[in-house]
């Protein structure tokens, strides 16, 4: 009698844990691409190269920000070469700057990837201020 | 017989591992130190970043502003007070927020304000100055008041988190970034050159001016004496807009056009009882 119940409790126990899983089975939820803007890809060279921004543009920013309101330096000569203002949202050689449209860039992977960076709660999206 | 060669064997075998093993124990610990030797020897893979400050950049010492009080007219004031306002998307509480824009928008409270440079009567700017038989000029004159960027800055000092500091070339200026909104600064500061932000003040900005970020909730922002616009060998919006009236300059310098200001005019600041040395100069 109560072996019947344990396996039935357990049965659902295993059920219920593993929701997850079975709900998922079948479906694709491909990782989403970060859509470069005209500007980006004539640009070729992005401040690291690709899979190094990807995987520390928040570590770079985050000492950016250090730098430039900290030392006062805001020119950063990267080690390929190319000169980029260090800033995420004003002017041309900033990230912003380049990669215009926010939601087709940023958000794409932050949404996907549940983030929720509250870098726009301060720093505009050119597109917002484009729509003034 | 046998048996004592195999112990032999696993006896060399092991003193075999121990040596190998010690060996590379001392090699991994010193290879962080070789890699810094290649580097240090022009060894090393790519070129390292470099960080610099603009070149156009304006610096000085010790950074003042000179106001020549008998050149600030209400017009003057009022150019001065947009200019600051739309160069650092300071909002406006008492404009009508866009309805399309930023639906459902609670309507500001007279008393809220965000101030960076503004207009004070003389009673309230030198109050410890106040006297029965004022020149008259004084009691109907517009004063233009902001952060004093005080040497001796005791907003600096009350900030828990550095948020708030002093750069080595003596502007108080503030990290957005770091500000928890304790308002202990704007206890500390004096002048009540601080404001804090109650609200989103995105709905409040006429237009937003892409060159500098907003403000989020719940951060204290007051003056930085145009940080950005002097990285950019630009003068402060404010001494743009002022025709002639208020003057920057390196306050350490004696052959600045502040110090040559300073050394001709009679000048007073404000609270100097205090002890927090003002930076920014009355002509009177
Ligand atoms: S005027 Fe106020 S905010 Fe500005 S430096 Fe002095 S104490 Fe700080
Ligand atoms: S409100 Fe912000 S700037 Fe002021 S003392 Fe607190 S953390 Fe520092």
């Amino acid at each position: 009698m109560s072996r019947n119940a344990i396996v039935a409790g357990l049965t659902v126990f295993v059920i219920v844990a593993l929701f997850p899983f079975w709900f998922n089975i079948g479906r694709t939820n491909a990782a989403p691409e970060a859509e470069l803007s005209a500007k980006a890809k004539a640009a070729k060279k992005c401040v690291l190269d690709k899979y190094d921004m990807r995987a520390n543009h928040m570590s770079l920013l985050d000492e950016w920000r250090d730098t430039v309101v900290r030392d006062s330096k805001r020119v950063y000569k990267s080690a390929n070469g190319k000169t980029f203002g260090m800033s995420l949202s004003t002017g041309e050689d900033s990230c912003m700057g380049c990669h215009v449209d926010k939601e087709k860039f940023c958000d794409k992977c932050h949404n996907y990837a549940s983030v929720n960076p509250y870098c726009w709660e301060c720093h505009t999206d050119p597109k917002e201020v484009a729509n003034e | 017989m046998n048996n004592k060669r195999e112990n032999f064997l696993n006896k060399s075998s092991r003193r075999g591992f121990l040596k190998v093993a010690g060996i590379s124990a001392v090699a991994i610990g010193a290879a962080p130190a070789i890699k810094a030797v290649s580097i240090a020897s022009g060894g090393g893979e790519a070129a390292l970043p470099v960080k610099t400050a603009k070149t156009e950049a304006l610096t000085a010492k010790r950074w003042g502003m000179v106001i020549d009080t008998n050149k600030i007219t209400e017009e003057v004031v009022e150019s001065v007070v947009a200019a600051c306002r739309n160069s650092h998307n300071i909002p406006d509480f008492g404009i009508q927020p866009d309805e399309e824009k930023y639906p459902n928008t609670r309507p500001a409270k007279k008393m809220q304000e965000i101030k960076w440079i503004w207009e004070e009567h003389y009673h309230n700017a030198f109050p410890e100055m106040e006297d029965e038989f004022l020149a008259d000029k004084f009691k109907s004159l517009p004063f233009l008041v902001t952060c004093n960027h005080c040497k001796n800055a005791p907003c600096v000092q009350a900030c828990p988190t550095k948020a708030t500091f002093k750069r080595e070339d003596g502007i108080v200026i503030m990290d957005f970034h770091r500000c928890i909104g304790c308002r202990f600064c704007m206890a500390a500061c004096p002048y009540g050159s601080r404001s804090f932000n109650f609200r989103d003040a995105r709905p409040f900005i006429e237009k937003i001016n892409p060159e500098f970020p907003v403000r989020s909730k719940g951060v204290v922002e007051k003056c930085n004496l145009c940080a950005e616009r002097l990285e950019r060998g630009l003068q402060p919006a404010c001494v743009e807009a002022s025709e002639g009236a208020i003057v920057v300059g390196d306050l350490e310098d004696p052959e600045s056009e502040v110090r040559a200001i300073l050394k001709e005019n009679y000048a007073i600041r404000r609270k100097q009882e205090l002890g927090t040395e003002p930076s920014v100069y009355y002509i009177m």
